[in-house]
């Protein structure tokens, strides 16, 4: 590929030569200094460019232009102007009679160049996979070799008096570089130039071979859904297709040398990535299809939180590993409303260092029921629109989608999401919830309470019903029993209070109202005793009931008498004494009689 | 008495004796709170059945909290992928479902090798919940699937005790179960297992069975019908149910509990249960042709005899023609039977009983005739130790139950007892049936329990109701009720029935702490994950399985042959998501024996083998390093001895010296060459694994290996997991021939 490239070149140069192509305007660029950082896997290629209008005409735009081979891995192009400090819009052109080798942007003016006027612009462009390893597979304990190619000679269709340029390389091995006229090596610094007055579309191919230690992290493709909750949490979730584009391993992995200490062997390898994720990021998580990975490392502080995440296994060249890590945001730090609207204001790359995105997918989920969405965007991205459903969703949450090829460190810049929503809407999930429960709830009331057997004449249901009625007679019966219980409870406190005061006329009138009370009872007890003794379902509880009805009408009688004895000893003026042994053997039965009353009642609770 | 007096006399009254009218008023509420013991009991009994639910579920999640919501085993990770792919592709694919994932090149039926009950459980869970809204994720479900069980059981538990014997007894056993360490082990969160929700199903069959015979009524025995059948598609030991039912009504013919109900439910039962469980593919036609159903067919006959009896006895009115009548039916009987069952399976229409049965019955069987079987460790005779360890107060109490149980006979009764006994024999010949013995030590540990403590409280309440009325009648009559108090008791009861007591809720007590030890020590690590304790005592994890695994998910060719010893199998398929040769469905011996073969052979007679089975990588599990001791290395003797089982090439005392299995400069030459040991030792000879030891020195055996020079010829490394657990080598295509 790359001899194939540099015979594309000499294509390319004879038929400009032969073209010499009027379509552009005759700007002269008076001083041309490039310097090319490739310390790390991308070059970064920073120009300073001074352009001067000799011609008449006057000039509104102006045109960069770069090989194929360069062209099509351009990640990044930015220019300014220094004074005063303004971002120039770039957009693709394709002017007619250019080859099909060379691309070519064309940068707006802030203002038209006429005659004599000059105008610095700074451009910064980054590449991806420029730097090609060669060879292209090493073994575990080789170094990492790459190459770069490019021109010493700035391309360009305009006439450079004097252009320079400086390469920065790693600190580390070159193994070799292209020597032409004023080239010097300072260190890791590779310097060509000054060239003087040079042709439109001069070309001079050079080849730096060195060394490279910088990770060769790629994320085929990354796919980033930031979730906007509207109680208080923006959820960012991130899915990594990572590779390493250097070098592929051939042979073999042996973990002995790859941990032998002190030379461990397998340096083309990485270890870690480092993102840099937003301060107040919280709730962290590094996982993978087959569940957490424990190796990650986390520090933070206010004005970062950094993470640093180890995958399962370190990377060689070609090795692959699919990851997620995912994190929690503090909506106030995200989320700002201007005119009516509201908007997410949130970083579009990744927040690893020195990672390439092949394919960038950015999906921002907005709550249910947001409207009017719109994007701002700092660069061209593709947009679509889709829905998506989370818990407790109806209609679905609309989510926006931001596509971007080949993203750099660069793009890391904010993107704006507006759009419009009513708090109202957030009260709808919890509703959903409560009515939920309360359907629920009713349901069971209404299980409980309505009758839904099928046949209503079948034996079983009518036995059913008539226990039901035997059992309500029943607890009937005990509320009765235990109003008499009370009633002789409280016969027994008038006794009491006479033994304390010996007023009989208090006690005689406790002794009457109670009277009255047993004697309603009983007649409220009777019919109940009939329905018990008549009913067939209870014919092994009604003996029960007929016994404890006897045996409270005994302890009625038992009490009277125990009451009137009392009554009359006090009324003759009896020692106490005297009227404790008269009633000790009526207190013995009645109590006797009271515990049997009270197993009868228990025995009937159990039914 | 005036009327116009009244009001001012209860008023004085009324400051003047302001205690009485408190103890009264006391008296009354308390009263008036017994009115609605009822309601009061019933709110009691909910609250502590709702608090037991949670508490059987929570209690394991001990391993979700401590590592992840991740899946634990082997087997599991098989019922994941194969759930995953039922919620993706839906019921009819995963039916008709042919995996060329794993057994290359043969390859699965999954849908007519699986009980498909798990699955489709989590699946209907996990469409209900994204019906519901809630779009949870799969994983999720089936973590939480076991656990989710675990608790339904401790309903039907409380249901079942509620049956054959009373409420409380049936609380209790909520209670136990809910936390048992023997059922634990298979239901903690991640154990997504069949035995999950087999354990839910088998009780569930049982208590509703039981329920059928003890009202006779269709319906129940047809809800145990559907209960079986959902046994049957959730485990094998559904066997378990088709014997023990038949051998239960068996014994009530014999102790002569024949009834109507009887009849009903078992013939219910069996019919639907059978026509139901053919509709599982896995199951099929067993169910009417091999030898461990037929009891049941031949109980089901002989009900119809019975029945038929007591027909002709009810006709004749004259018992001595009914005696020689009886005599020739049943001995007819007994002999069409016998040459029915005969001729079946002298003409193979009835297939004999299979290895794991008669290993249940002996279980010596396995040991000499299906090392496959005899090679799991969960399949070896349970050591008393665990019987303690997962049983603990349990199995003291199991006698005391059993004591209850025939002071109180009944037919539930009788079916619990039989439950009992039977399962615990399971349990005692292999361990991973303690599981199955479990619900019932636990239902008659339960009831032990109940009576106790109700004998005790009951002694208890009449003193104190005795003493209470007496404290009602005031201080004028103290005298009277101090001799009440004092008669009709012996002495010291009272104090003796709180010693009781206060001795129960200790052991009780002692019980939950030890479940909840066992859980959190024992039951709650996901073998994938190796957890240990560094030098300053922080948690060092190992999870060199996954990594490895998820190497080979994302580093090698999609149609790559992975080989491994079958333990692996499941797990490769799932995580790295590779085509294997053997895996944990051992269903063709000789694959695995080829594969035994393999590893037990040199490197260029294993070349061969794995090039017939075109086999790309190979991967073993090697502890050498961090002291691991359940890897390959151990479990070597097996895979010879499985091997050798089919290949008689492959002598096991030609891997042994003197009888004994040695890896050092001692070990047979044989041993030092074969695949196995080349590929766990692949220069672990170079590497210094303990201060003070020399190089090469395996810390799971503690010696220092014999071959310390291991030259691959056809293999070259390809992986090894940053602690050495896991070693993946690649096979190299063959050299060109000049």
């Amino acid at each position: 590929m790359k001899q194939s490239s540099v015979v594309d070149l000499l294509l390319l140069l004879l038929t400009i030569a032969v073209l010499a192509t009027p379509a552009f305007s005759d700007l002269v660029l008076s001083k041309v200094e490039r310097r090319i950082d490739v310390t790390s896997q991308f070059a970064r290629v920073t120009k300073t460019l001074k352009v001067v209008n000799p011609g008449s005409e006057s000039v509104s735009e102006f045109m960069l232009i770069f090989p194929k081979f360069l062209g099509n891995n351009l990640a990044y192009l930015s220019v300014k102007t220094k004074r005063p400090v303004a971002n120039l819009s770039v957009k693709k052109a394709d002017p007619k009679g250019i080859p099909d080798s060379i691309s070519v942007y064309s940068v707006g003016l802030p203002k038209t160049l006429s005659k004599g006027d000059t105008l610095t612009l700074e451009v910064v462009a980054t590449f991806t996979n420029v730097l090609q390893p060669f060879p292209e597979k090493i073994t575990q304990g080789e170094i990492h070799l790459v190459m770069l190619q490019e021109s010493s000679q700035y391309l360009s269709p305009y006439t450079v008096e004097s252009q320079s340029l400086s390469i920065k390389l790693p600190n580390a091995r070159i193994e070799s570089y292209s020597k032409l006229e004023n080239t010097k090596l300072q260190g890791s610094e590779l310097k060509y130039g000054p060239y003087k007055n040079l042709s439109p579309f001069s070309y001079s191919p050079i080849v730096v071979h060195f060394e490279s230690k910088a990770a060769f992290s790629v994320a085929e493709k990354l796919v980033r859904e930031i979730e906007v909750s509207h109680w208080g949490n923006v959820q960012v979730t991130e899915h990594y297709n990572v590779v390493h584009r250097g070098a592929q391993l051939k042979g073999e992995f042996s973990r002995l040398d790859f941990q032998a200490r002190p030379n461990p062997r397998g340096a083309s390898a990485f270890r870690h990535l480092l993102a840099r994720l937003p301060p107040r990021a919280h709730s962290i998580y590094y996982r993978d299809d087959i569940g957490n990975i424990s190796t990650s490392e986390m520090q933070s502080d206010s004005k970062k939180t950094e993470l640093l995440i180890e995958p399962r296994f370190p990377l060689f060249g070609g090795w692959k590993t699919f990851f997620t890590i995912g994190y929690g945001l503090p909506l106030s730090d995200f989320l700002f409303a201007s005119e009516g609207k509201r908007f997410v204001n949130i970083s579009f790359g990744s927040p690893m260092i020195d990672l390439v995105t092949e394919k960038l997918i950015v999906q921002v989920v907005l709550p249910e029921g947001s409207k009017d969405i719109s994007v701002t965007t700092p660069f061209a991205v593709k947009q679509s629109r889709e829905i998506k459903y989370s818990h407790l969703d109806i209609a679905g949450r609309p989510v926006v989608v931001l596509e971007k090829d080949n993203v750099v460190l660069d793009h890391n810049q904010h993107i704006q999401v507006y759009y419009k929503f009513s708090n109202i809407n957030l009260l709808s999930e919890p509703l959903m919830l409560i009515s939920g429960f309360f359907v629920l709830f009713i349901t069971c009331i209404i299980y409980t309470r309505a009758d839904f057997s099928i046949s209503k004449s079948s034996p079983t249901y009518l036995a059913k019903l008539q226990w039901d009625e035997v059992l309500a007679t029943l607890q009937e019966v005990q509320s009765i029993i235990q109003k008499c219980l009370a009633a002789h409870d409280k016969l027994e406190a008038s006794l009491r209070d006479l033994s304390r005061t010996g007023d009989i006329q208090t006690c005689k009138a406790a002794r009457k109202s109670t009277d009255s009370l047993l004697k309603d009872l009983s007649k409220e007890l009777k019919p109940l005793q009939g329905f018990l003794q008549s009913s067939p379902s209870a014919s092994h509880i009604s003996p029960k009931v007929e016994e404890l009805v006897v045996k409270e009408k005994e302890l009625q009688e038992k009490l009277m008498a125990k009451h009137t004895t009392v009554v009359e000893g006090y009324e003759k003026k009896s020692s106490g004494r005297d009227i404790e042994n008269r009633i000790a053997s009526q207190q013995q039965k009645i109590i006797a009689l009271r515990q049997e009353i009270e197993d009868l009642l228990e025995f009937i609770d159990e039914i | 008495m005036g009327g116009k007096s009244e009001p001012a006399k209860s008023e004085s009254m009324a400051t003047t004796t302001t205690s009485p009218d408190l103890i009264n008023s006391s008296f009354f509420s308390f009263k008036s709170l017994k009115l609605k013991t009822k309601q009061q009991e019933l709110l009691l009994r909910i609250s502590i059945l709702g608090l037991v639910y949670i508490l059987a579920f929570i209690a394991r999640l001990f391993s979700v909290l401590r590592y992840e919501s991740m899946i634990h085993e082997f087997d599991p990770y098989f019922n994941y992928r194969t759930t995953l792919f039922l919620t993706e592709k839906g019921f009819y694919e995963f039916w008709n479902w042919f995996d060329s994932e794993s057994w290359y090149p043969l390859g699965r039926i999954i849908g007519g090798t699986l009980y498909p009950g798990l699955m489709v459980t989590a699946a209907l869970i996990y469409w209900a919940l994204r019906f519901l809204r809630f779009f949870v994720h799969i994983r999720e479900v089936c973590v939480l699937t076991a656990p989710f069980f675990a608790s339904n059981t401790t309903l039907v538990a409380y249901f079942f005790g509620k049956e054959i014997w009373d409420t409380g007894a049936g609380l209790v056993a909520a209670v136990l179960i809910a936390i048992c360490p023997g059922y634990i082990s298979r239901s903690v969160a991640g154990s997504y297992d069949n035995e999950a929700v087999a354990i839910f199903a088998l009780l569930l069959t049982f208590y509703l069975f039981v329920k059928a015979v003890n009202t006779g009524s269709l319906a129940w025995a047809l809800a145990s019908a559907f209960g079986y059948f959902y046994m049957v598609s959730a485990w094998g030991g559904y066997v378990f149910i088709i014997n023990l039912v038949p051998l239960y009504v068996l014994v009530l013919l014999i102790t002569g509990r024949y009834s109507m109900r009887l009849y009903i439910a078992y013939n219910c039962m069996y019919i639907l249960g059978m026509l139901l469980a053919m509709q599982i593919r896995f199951v099929g036609f067993q169910h009417v042709q091999s030898g461990e159903h037929m009891g049941a067919m031949g109980v089901f006959l002989l009900m119809q005899v019975f029945y038929f009896l007591d027909w002709v006895k009810y006709q004749l009115n004259d018992t001595k023609l009914f005696q020689t009548f009886l005599r020739i039916t049943v001995t007819s009987a007994i002999m069409v039977g016998g040459i029915a069952l005969g001729l079946g399976t002298a003409s193979g229409y009835i297939s004999p009983w299979t290895g794991r049965f008669y290993s249940l019955l002996d279980p010596t069987y396995a040991k000499d005739h299906i090392p496959i079987i005899a090679s799991v460790s969960e399949h070896q005779p349970t050591a008393w130790s665990s019987f303690m360890f997962d049983y603990h107060i349990l199995l003291f109490l199991f006698p005391a139950g059993l004591y209850f149980c025939f002071k109180r006979l009944s037919d539930a009764t009788i079916f619990i007892v039989m439950y009992g006994l039977t399962s615990l024999y399971f349990a005692g010949v292999m361990v991973r049936l303690i599981l199955v013995a479990t619900p019932a030590v636990c239902l008659i540990s339960a009831i032990a329990v109940s009576a106790t403590v109700k004998n005790l409280t009951s002694l208890l309440r009449t003193k104190q109701k005795v003493s209470q009325t007496g404290s009602t009648k005031g201080a004028g009559s103290s005298k009277a009720s101090s001799k009440v108090t004092l008669d009709q008791s012996q002495p010291f009861q009272k104090n003796g029935a709180i010693a009781l007591l206060v001795g129960v809720f200790y052991l009780l007590s002692r019980y939950a702490i030890h479940c909840t030890w066992v859980t959190s020590e024992a039951y709650s690590s996901p073998s994938i994950v190796l957890a240990a304790r560094g030098a300053h005592g922080n948690r060092i994890l190992f999870d060199d399985y996954r990594e490895a695994y998820y190497w080979l998910r994302q580093n090698t060719p999609t149609d790559a042959k992975i080989m491994s010893w079958w333990d692996y199998g499941y797990q490769i398929t799932a995580m790295g998501n590779r085509t294997v040769i053997v895996d944990n469905n051992t269903w063709n011996n000789t694959h695995i024996a080829t594969v035994g073969r393999a590893m037990s052979s040199n490197e260029d007679e294993a070349y061969e083998i794995m090039r017939s089975l075109d086999v790309n990588y190979v991967l073993v599990v090697f502890g050498g390093v961090t002291g691991y001791s359940s890897d390959d290395i151990n479990k070597f003797l097996w895979m010879v001895r499985i091997g050798g089982g089919v290949y008689p090439v492959i002598k096991e005392p030609e891997y042994l010296v003197n009888g004994e299995f040695r890896v050092d400069k001692g070990a047979s030459p044989k041993m030092l060459n074969c695949l196995m040991y080349k590929l766990c030792y692949y220069r672990f000879g170079e590497l210094t694994t303990e201060y003070g030891k020399p190089p090469g020195y395996d810390r799971a055996r503690g010696v220092e290996i014999g071959n310390k020079d291991i030259k691959l010829e056809h293999l070259e490394e390809a992986y090894t997991t940053s602690n050495w657990i896991v070693r993946i080598y690649r096979v190299k295509p063959p050299t060109n021939r000049l």
